[in-house]
């Protein structure tokens, strides 16, 4: 689906508008920044095996438990001896995949959701409607707890907690994005022709869509991060010795007064990332916001 | 438009009983049961089985939830597992301190955020405005209880000037509201720049400077009124999320809230509490909403033509 959603946005789109777009989002020196410190991010993620061995990550050594940062550890160590810094580094992976894995599958259930109501209406949209509207009546992250304390604390469940909790919020997104096409004539040209269902809606009134929901999407994936590592610092994500910074945090927060760097230094990791994509988030919005034009 | 409030009222039922049936119908998925933990690790299967069945543990999902709202109408959430003490009393006793870390962290936003936003939207592109936005993207970009953390290492820590934990007095709560207060503070101040911007641009302003407003008239009478709409939503949107996000707050801060309450109890597995912990604050964030969008219909006088003829 989400394949599909891509090829058409390629086939459909022309080049120039894109590098329009480009053009616009290069010249945000806030959003390149955060594009920046997102490349480096991700080239953590990909390199982290050679940077520093997993191994390091999780390895105990007692009679090095609690050292301050400097030295043989230079963000130092954790109450099991653990290096940070190779938690640091190992961490990107978990904390990163969890928010891009909820956002995109919250995105495409909410899209084809969101899609169907708005393009079917009546009895079909009230129907998604007040379910979804029924769901955001229930607080973000209490219904994220109670989703992983059923499911039971794992990556998987985590995902599907995020997921369940945030859809209703894509579903809007996508219905309110679609609504206004409906009208154009391009849709009742496709109507006309006999087109299908399915056809009309991923050829003409997806693509036509997308900027809205792109936008939304990059705002999110910061938020949802943020969402993630609060999980796992209540202790009902990702569990120990997996490295992951909310985790980390959950860890080192009995040591908060002693050792400050412990809690320090993930916090700082997971607000970059947070930051990275919120910067963007922001450029693409600017960028592809025809008000805004020069 | 008392037409409308009643109408509101009305649909909010329906709403709060679907609400109730999905944060029914998931903590019903919580391994665990009644029988084994109020009986303990030692007691025999049969009993436990007993014990159970007469709980009503057993019974079909929709019994027992038509049971729960029944109950719950007549101001009963039923026993905790573990300590068997009324889950009315246990929420009650723990929402003052949701609800006023809630409340005065949505004040603290409301005051700063919109303010600022107002600052940042009039002078658009100076320096202020830069740093505001700036500030703003940090405020949003961290997560809110590290931000609690780094202020106890700061406040608490290094200067001692306020308690890290806790609660007790007036003192107590410094900390917590403003950490509560950061991400609304970010959210609101977004909001609030973009609603003004939109607001700045439009004819009616530059009439009012025409027909010679002075400034702070323009800008209060005219350009904050109609900025307001979208930001009395995030309001009421946002003080709903503090509902939920005060749980890490209150984790960081050993707050006896309801969102610790609720943590605790998924430890034990203790389902009661975490089906009343999360259907009050649920509840009250409906009423919430629904209060919002009472007061947006005053504020808007296009909602309230409608009803009034």
């Amino acid at each position: 689906m989400a394949n599909t959603v891509v090829d058409i946005k390629k086939t459909t789109k022309k080049k120039s508008q894109f590098g329009e777009i480009w053009h616009r989002f290069k010249k945000s020196k806030a959003a390149f920044a955060g594009l920046i410190i997102f490349t480096l991010i991700l080239l953590v993620v990909i390199f982290a095996d050679v940077i520093v061995d997993y191994d390091v990550s999780i390895t105990q050594n007692i009679s090095q438990r609690l050292q301050h940062p400097g030295g043989d550890h230079i963000f130092g160590t954790d109450n099991f001896g653990r290096d940070i810094f190779a938690r640091i580094i190992h961490g990107s992976r978990a904390s990163l995949f969890i928010g891009v894995a909820a956002v995109a599958v919250a995105v495409v259930i909410g899209g084809i959701l969101g899609a169907i109501a708005a393009y079917y209406g009546g009895i079909t949209d009230s129907i998604i409607m007040r379910v979804s509207d029924t769901i955001m009546c229930i607080p973000f992250m209490l219904l994220a707890l109670t989703v992983v304390a059923a499911l039971g604390t794992s990556m998987i469940n985590v995902i599907i907690a995020m997921t369940i909790s945030s859809v209703p919020r894509y579903i809007r997104i996508v219905r309110a994005a679609i609504l206004p096409i409906l009208g154009q004539d391009y849709v009742e040209a496709a109507h006309s022709v006999g087109s299908g269902d399915a056809h009309i809606i991923f050829r003409h009134i997806l693509p036509n869509a997308l900027g809205p929901i792109i936008v939304q999407t990059t705002m999110s994936i910061g938020s949802q991060i943020i969402s993630a590592a609060g999980l796992s610092f209540l202790g009902m994500g990702i569990q120990p010795p997996t490295p992951e910074w909310g985790a980390m945090l959950n860890e080192a927060k009995v040591y908060m007064l002693t050792h400050p760097y412990m809690v320090i230094i993930p916090g700082i990791a997971i607000g970059l990332t947070a930051l990275s994509m919120n910067l963007m988030g922001d450029g693409i919005r600017d960028a592809m916001d025809p008000k805004l034009k020069d | 438009m008392i037409k409308y409030v009643i109408k509101r009222l009305l649909i909010m039922i329906p709403t709060l009983l679907a609400v109730i049936f999905i944060v029914f119908f998931i903590t019903n998925m919580t391994p665990g049961d009644p029988g084994s933990l109020i009986l303990g690790q030692n007691a025999s299967k049969e009993d436990i089985a007993k014990k159970n069945e007469e709980l009503g543990f057993y019974d079909p999902l929709l019994v027992r939830y038509g049971k729960y709202v029944w109950d719950l109408v007549h101001g009963d959430l039923g026993n905790s597992w573990k300590s068997g003490r009324s889950v009315m009393k246990e929420v009650l006793g723990r929402l003052p301190v949701t609800a006023t870390l809630a409340a005065g962290s949505v004040i603290i936003g409301i005051i700063f955020g919109i303010s600022l936003g107002i600052i940042s939207a009039v002078k658009q592109y100076s320096i202020t405005d830069i740093i505001l936005t700036i500030i703003a993207m940090f405020l949003a970009s961290f997560p809110g209880f590290w931000i609690g953390m780094m202020l106890i290492l700061l406040f608490s820590l290094a200067l001692g000037w306020l308690p890290a934990f806790g609660v007790g007095s007036f003192k107590h709560y410094i900390l917590p509201w403003i950490t509560a207060g950061c991400g609304f503070i970010a959210s609101q101040l977004r909001m609030t720049r973009t609603s003004m911007l939109e607001c700045i641009r439009a004819d009616y302003m530059r009439t009012a400077r025409a027909k010679g407003q002075k400034e702070f008239k323009v800008i209060t009478r005219h350009a904050l009124r109609n900025a307001l709409l979208p930001i009395i939503t995030l309001v009421g949107m946002e003080f709903g999320s503090m509902l939920g996000g005060t749980v890490t707050i209150e984790s960081v801060f050993s707050l006896p809230g309801v969102g610790s309450m609720i943590i605790e109890a998924i430890r034990l597995k203790d389902v009661p509490l975490i089906l009343g912990g999360t259907i009050s604050l649920s509840i009250l964030f409906t009423v919430v909403m629904v209060i919002v969008d009472i007061l947006y219909a005053f504020v808007d006088p296009r909602i309230k033509a409608r009803y009034t003829k």
